[in-house]
């Protein structure tokens, strides 16, 4: 078991998401850096799918009521384990009484805790990732607090310490300015209702990340970009990363816990491949645009599953020739 | 008569594909949606097809490496689907109009210069039919709306509505089933459970199913 001593922001238990509810109307949720979250997983010799902690905001303290391995993926921290210092994207072993202490998060948005075996709330409708908009889901579908105690399936085998390269260094993209992101997307519908002006105006904006960007969306600041005319759709099904432009003509991305539907004019979709890097771009920063075809899309989420399957391989790799070693 | 439209299908990222009907905003072509839903559903690398308003959107469970063989899918899916006629059930919602969570209630007035007697008259009389379900957990899309009492969007999105919320957006209505953000115009409130995740079927009400707002009260 593990029990929050103290959280800032809206800490959540999450997996990778909900993906087959939308007749519903509920949406994906799931953790906004999957990348770290699969990452953090294999480490542990997890299913991908394994339920971890986001943590979006420092200080963030924890204690572990019994022996247990967990990792540290996603943003960059000051963290510490009874004292030790931990290395980014890292697996640790905590003994029974430890606490954790995430101190700074200097790089990135959010942190990823995932324990050996996974958190163990329990399955709804498909998935552990708490819902907020509905309420379930997670640990009793709300953002964690101090007190909280929650439930691991962890085994208390002791594993030794192990790392891999942060996924912002492996799968860095060129010419990125510090403090700037670049996404590539794929337009969308109403991408044409947009003069040739206004869509030269929104690939060449750095637009800044507001303070009013979360779960639900990004909303974004820079100069107005707005259709030929107003356009008013009919109510139809949106998915994480789909850009929207409101009548002010400042952009709003879709993310994890957004609504499932919308009518707003739709100029563009961030790929999948590259969603996780809006899930990591800081308040403050810039994002920036970059246009790219369906084809391309389907060739960056390949080689987003070949880097995946790569850390897979490693990390078995380093088990078996540590077993050899030892036996 | 004009010539009929053709259907728009647009890429939603590569995790969806959006299929947008010709035509009115009516229950004949919401019906040829579901029936189109209904048989997309069961399409090799379909994880879910969705209606919206006289559109629907396609999850995939695995991207398809070509687009041109689900897009022809779809547009023959179109032109063949007849009608599906859901003979779903009647609810009757009472509702508060105006007062805190039904603030709009004047402006919608304003705008279509009307009466707020009117707005409320105008949209308690017809039998709404649910035409999608979408937004969040358990919110019903209702067709049928008096195009009278239109009104455009929010300029910019609320962060926070009321649960329960009956909304006007464009020349659509609703009701929120929870609290949470909304580009609508709220004009009365209802306390109705829409949605339990622990029930067989998450959501009280399908596409088919029926609303009669019942006038509880006009709060000024």
């Amino acid at each position: 078991m593990i029990e929050i001593l103290s959280v800032t922001g809206p800490a959540s238990v999450q997996d990778l998401g909900r993906f087959d509810q939308y007749r519903f109307g509920i949406g994906t949720a799931g953790a906004m850096d999957d990348v770290a979250l699969r990452a953090g997983n294999i480490l542990l010799g997890n299913d991908e799918n394994a339920a971890g902690i986001e943590i979006p905001m420092v200080p963030f303290r924890l204690r572990f009521d019994r022996d247990m391995a967990f990792a540290l993926t996603g943003a960059g921290v000051e963290a510490e384990i009874d004292g030790r210092v931990i290395p980014p994207w890292w697996r640790s072993h905590a003994r029974a009484g430890d606490l954790l202490d995430i101190k700074a998060m200097p790089r990135g948005a959010r942190l990823y805790l995932t324990v050996g075996g996974g958190i163990d709330v329990p399955m709804v409708l498909g998935s552990r990732s708490t819902q907020f908009r509905g309420e379930f889901g997670g640990l009793h579908g709300r953002p964690l607090q101090p007190g909280d105690i929650l439930p691991c399936t962890a085994s208390a085998a002791t594993i030794g310490e192990l790392g891999v390269e942060p996924a912002e260094i492996t799968l860095a993209r060129p010419n990125t300015a510090a403090d700037e992101t670049i996404v590539r997307v794929v337009i969308a519908g109403e991408y044409d209702g947009f003069d040739a002006a206004t869509q030269a105006l929104f690939w060449s904006s750095s637009w800044k990340i507001t303070p009013q960007s979360n779960r639900y969306g990004y909303r974004l600041q820079g100069p107005a970009v707005k259709p030929r005319v107003p356009i008013e759709k009919r109510s139809h099904g949106i998915v994480p990363g789909v850009i929207q432009i409101p009548p002010n003509g400042q952009p709003i991305i879709q993310m994890r816990d957004a609504q499932t539907s919308g009518g707003y004019p739709k100029i563009a979709t961030v790929i999948r491949a590259d969603l996780w890097r809006v899930g990591q771009a800081r308040l403050g920063s810039k994002l920036r645009f970059e246009q790219t075809a369906y084809a391309e899309a389907l060739a960056a989420e390949a080689e987003m599953s070949a880097y995946i399957e790569r850390l897979r391989t490693i990390v078995r790799l380093i088990e078996e020739i540590r077993t050899c070693r030892s036996s | 008569m004009t010539t009929p439209g053709r259907p728009r299908i647009s890429l939603l990222g590569t995790s969806a594909l959006l299929f947008e009907a010709p035509g009115a905003f009516d229950l004949p072509h919401q019906r040829r949606i579901w029936a189109l839903a209904a048989a997309a559903s069961r399409w090799p690398g379909i994880r879910e097809a969705i209606p919206g308003i006289t559109n629907l959107m396609l999850t995939f469970e695995t991207p398809p490496r070509e687009l041109d063989g689900l897009i022809a899918a779809l547009n023959d899916g179109w032109d063949a689907a007849e009608g599906l006629a859901i003979g779903g059930r009647e609810i009757r919602l009472p509702v508060n109009y105006g007062g805190e969570v039904g603030s709009s209630l004047q402006s919608v007035a304003d705008h279509c210069g009307l009466s707020v007697d009117d707005v409320v008259s105008i949209h308690a009389a017809p039998l709404y039919t649910v035409f999608a379900l979408g937004s969040h957990p358990g919110y019903c899309y209702l067709g049928g709306m008096d195009p009278r009492i239109t009104m455009p969007r929010r300029q910019i999105p609320l962060q926070r509505s009321a649960g329960g919320s009956v909304s006007i957006g464009g020349s659509q209505t609703g009701v929120s089933a929870s609290p949470g953000p909304s580009g609508w115009h709220a004009i009365g409130h209802t306390s109705w459970t829409f949605f339990d995740p622990s029930w067989p079927s998450p959501a009280a009400l399908a596409p088919g199913d029926t609303i009669r707002f019942e006038i509880k009260q006009v709060i000024r």
